[in-house]
């Protein structure tokens, strides 16, 4: 078991993973950002690689794929910068990236540099368990953990199929559309976590449109392990962009509102 | 040619987001069952005779012929209703989705002219229609938005990048993540994750079946060459596809933009390399970190930085030449088949002319050429206006 495997046992209540793109809105204040985040009270760190066509992605995260582009980031970079985040911080890192980017690097080079950087988990948003022959060997072989994604139309054989590839965390697609703020919690959220708890011991973090310690509260309660929150944070630091005292200020609040949305249903909240 | 995993060689897959694999399976699914359907395929032909125009008329090109020194045909797709070989395939999806109990459809377009034809499928069937366009080619492709909009299909500007059609491709595929349950996602051309390529070719192969039939029954036997323009590649693989094991020449005329060595172009084949874009493993143009290039070409239609993957395949197998035809010689070609032929061809079929007027001295009297002329060139009229205004 790796790093990911350790802290969701370790931890004894949900964690709050928090998204950023690598490199927004370069590289410097991305840095800031993360360990804003983490200082804050994140579990997980997953970062987005940025790439020009990002179809998963609501305009939020494209924008920040953008900011990240124009400031020249690179798949080099990002390792670079999850170099510098554990200058600082041991906590798990995931990389949420894009098949041409993994596939234009080499699949077996960007594991591998990504391993050496300290990545524990990869998940490739536009590779469904069918086309991840080539990418699990080489996972397997780095020991980095291949995140997969499952939602509310995944058959119950393709959940089988994804379930013996899957290490780490089942990413639970909260709505089906793409990343986003929604103003309340998905109403298929809870169903989904309560029907894919049936079938596996997993850790499950539910993502897409979860934006407010509410909703993670609500992902907890329902029996998620995790909930992720990304164009939220993006959002911040899209509005904090002049300030950077500002933007890390307010990533570490909303970082440690969510963070402290995970304790157990019953336990009192600490914020 | 296309295996249970929905390749093309090692080109073509299904590299989408979770939330689409249901979607794409179901659509498998329905496909191979309706297209052993006889009730289905009658339908279709009766739309593709009645409303649509088939069979299509393949021109002997007299003055052209006498200028190149050989017999030189026209396939005339442009004489389809539409104005362009697009509604082959929306008649026959825009059928698949009714049949799949789909309510409605969204689609995305460059020039416009897949757009008008899943605009005229949807009118015809009462299928609501959202199309995606880019911004830019909305501001190039005026008479087509209006022509959309007329037909009641709502027309949705794409902001978002090169505002082109990649990025309406970008946005069609977001919203079908939302959307899947009611809505067909009817992808224009033979690109897009499986079984897109597969069915869309299907759809497109009517143009090269009756060129066929038509070649035999005028001249006796099978063409020599055949030539097609390739932007995603779905007119050019119609009319290859059935000639694919004849002793036949092609040629994909791909769009050469301002030149292969300036960047700034949408020759996939020609100048690209092998990776992912919108759910398929094909040739495609991208920088040294595997970001997506942009493009240019004076044709919305090709301006495009991927390819199907069937079209991937052939190149590496070498069966079909593949190559970049610039702006100006596409303009030029334009020009050319307006003057000697009296038919204004789409600027995108302009590439194609222009690669036969290329064949010039190394053909003889008694080949013979068929050029796909996939569309007509009403739409390109102030295009080519405005840059006469240029010149003079």
């Amino acid at each position: 078991m790796n790093r990911i495997g350790e802290t969701f046992l370790s931890a004894g209540r949900p964690l709050f993973i928090a998204f950023t793109v690598a490199g927004d809105p370069d590289f410097d204040r991305s840095v800031a950002a993360a360990r804003a985040l983490i200082e804050g009270g994140a579990d997980i760190i997953e970062l987005g690689v940025p790439f020009s066509d990002p179809v998963a992605d609501g305009p939020t995260i494209q924008r920040a794929d953008c900011r990240a582009l124009g400031a020249g980031m690179t798949p080099e970079m990002v390792f670079t910068l999850v170099r510098r985040i554990r200058l600082f911080s041991t906590v798990p890192v995931v990389l949420l990236t894009y098949y041409n980017i993994v596939h234009h690097y080499g699949i077996p080079r960007f594991y591998r540099d990504a391993g050496g950087a300290g990545v524990d988990g990869i998940l490739i948003a536009d590779m469904p368990v069918e086309e991840s022959g080539p990418v699990m060997k080489v996972a397997k072989e780095t020991g980095i953990d291949q995140i997969f994604m499952v939602c509310e139309t995944t058959s119950p054989e393709r959940f089988e199929r994804i379930l013996k590839n899957a290490q780490g965390f089942l990413y639970l697609v909260s709505h089906m559309g793409v990343t986003g703020v929604l103003t309340a919690l998905p109403p298929g959220a809870t169903a989904l976590v309560r029907s894919v708890r049936e079938k596996t011991t997993m850790p499950l973090a539910v993502g897409f449109g979860i934006a407010t310690p509410d909703h993670a509260a609500g992902i907890a309660r329902a029996g998620a392990d995790a909930a992720i929150a990304g164009s939220a944070i993006v959002a911040i630091i899209e509005e904090n962009m002049d300030d950077q005292e500002c933007m890390v200020d307010a990533l570490k609040k909303y970082a440690s509102s969510m963070r402290n949305a995970m304790n157990r249903p019953g336990e009192a909240g600490m914020g | 040619m296309t295996g249970k995993t929905g390749r093309f060689g090692k080109f073509g897959g299904q590299y989408v987001p979770e939330a689409l694999m249901a979607a794409l399976i179901e659509l498998e699914a329905s496909y191979l069952k309706i297209s052993r359907d006889r009730d289905f395929v009658r339908e279709q032909s009766h739309y593709l005779k009645n409303y649509a125009g088939r069979p299509t008329p393949l021109t002997y090109c007299k003055n052209m012929s006498k200028d190149l020194g050989a017999k030189i045909y026209l396939k005339r797709e442009d004489l389809l209703h539409g104005g362009a070989h697009k509604l082959n395939n929306t008649l026959g999806q825009a059928l698949l989705a009714r049949y799949m109990g789909k309510k409605r459809l969204i689609a995305e377009t460059g020039a416009g002219q897949h757009g008008v034809a899943t605009a005229i499928a949807g009118a015809m069937l009462n299928l609501p229609v959202e199309v995606y366009m880019g911004e830019e080619d909305i501001a190039r492709q005026r008479l087509n938005v209006f022509r959309m909009e007329l037909m009641g299909a709502r027309v949705i500007p794409v902001r978002t990048g090169s505002r082109t059609l990649k990025d309406a491709v970008n946005e069609a595929l977001r919203e079908w993540v939302g959307s899947v349950s009611d809505t067909h996602y009817l992808i224009g051309s033979v690109v897009g994750p499986h079984p897109f390529p597969l069915i869309v070719r299907d759809f497109q192969t009517v143009i090269g079946r009756e060129v066929r039939k038509q070649s035999m029954k005028v001249e006796g036997r099978l063409p020599d060459h055949l030539i097609a323009c390739v932007g995603g590649g779905s007119n050019a693989i119609g009319l290859f596809h059935p000639f694919i094991r004849d002793h036949v020449t092609m040629t994909g005329a791909e769009a050469g933009g301002h030149g292969l060595l300036t960047g700034e172009h949408g020759a996939t084949l020609c100048g690209g390399t092998p990776g992912v874009l919108h759910g398929a493993f094909s040739y495609l143009l991208q920088d040294e970190n595997g970001q997506i290039a942009g493009t240019h070409s004076i044709s919305a239609g090709l301006d495009y930085p991927g390819v199907g993957p069937e079209h991937s395949m052939l190149k590496d197998l070498k069966r079909v030449q593949y190559i970049a035809v610039n702006d100006d010689e596409a303009l030029t070609a334009f020009r050319y088949l307006s003057r000697k032929e009296g038919i204004i061809p789409a600027m995108e079929s302009a590439h194609a002319v222009a690669a036969a007027l290329r064949m010039k001295g190394e053909i003889s009297r008694d080949d013979i050429v068929v050029i796909n002329l996939s569309g007509r060139g009403d739409k390109d009229v102030t295009t080519v206006a405005a840059l006469q205004g240029d010149v003079s």
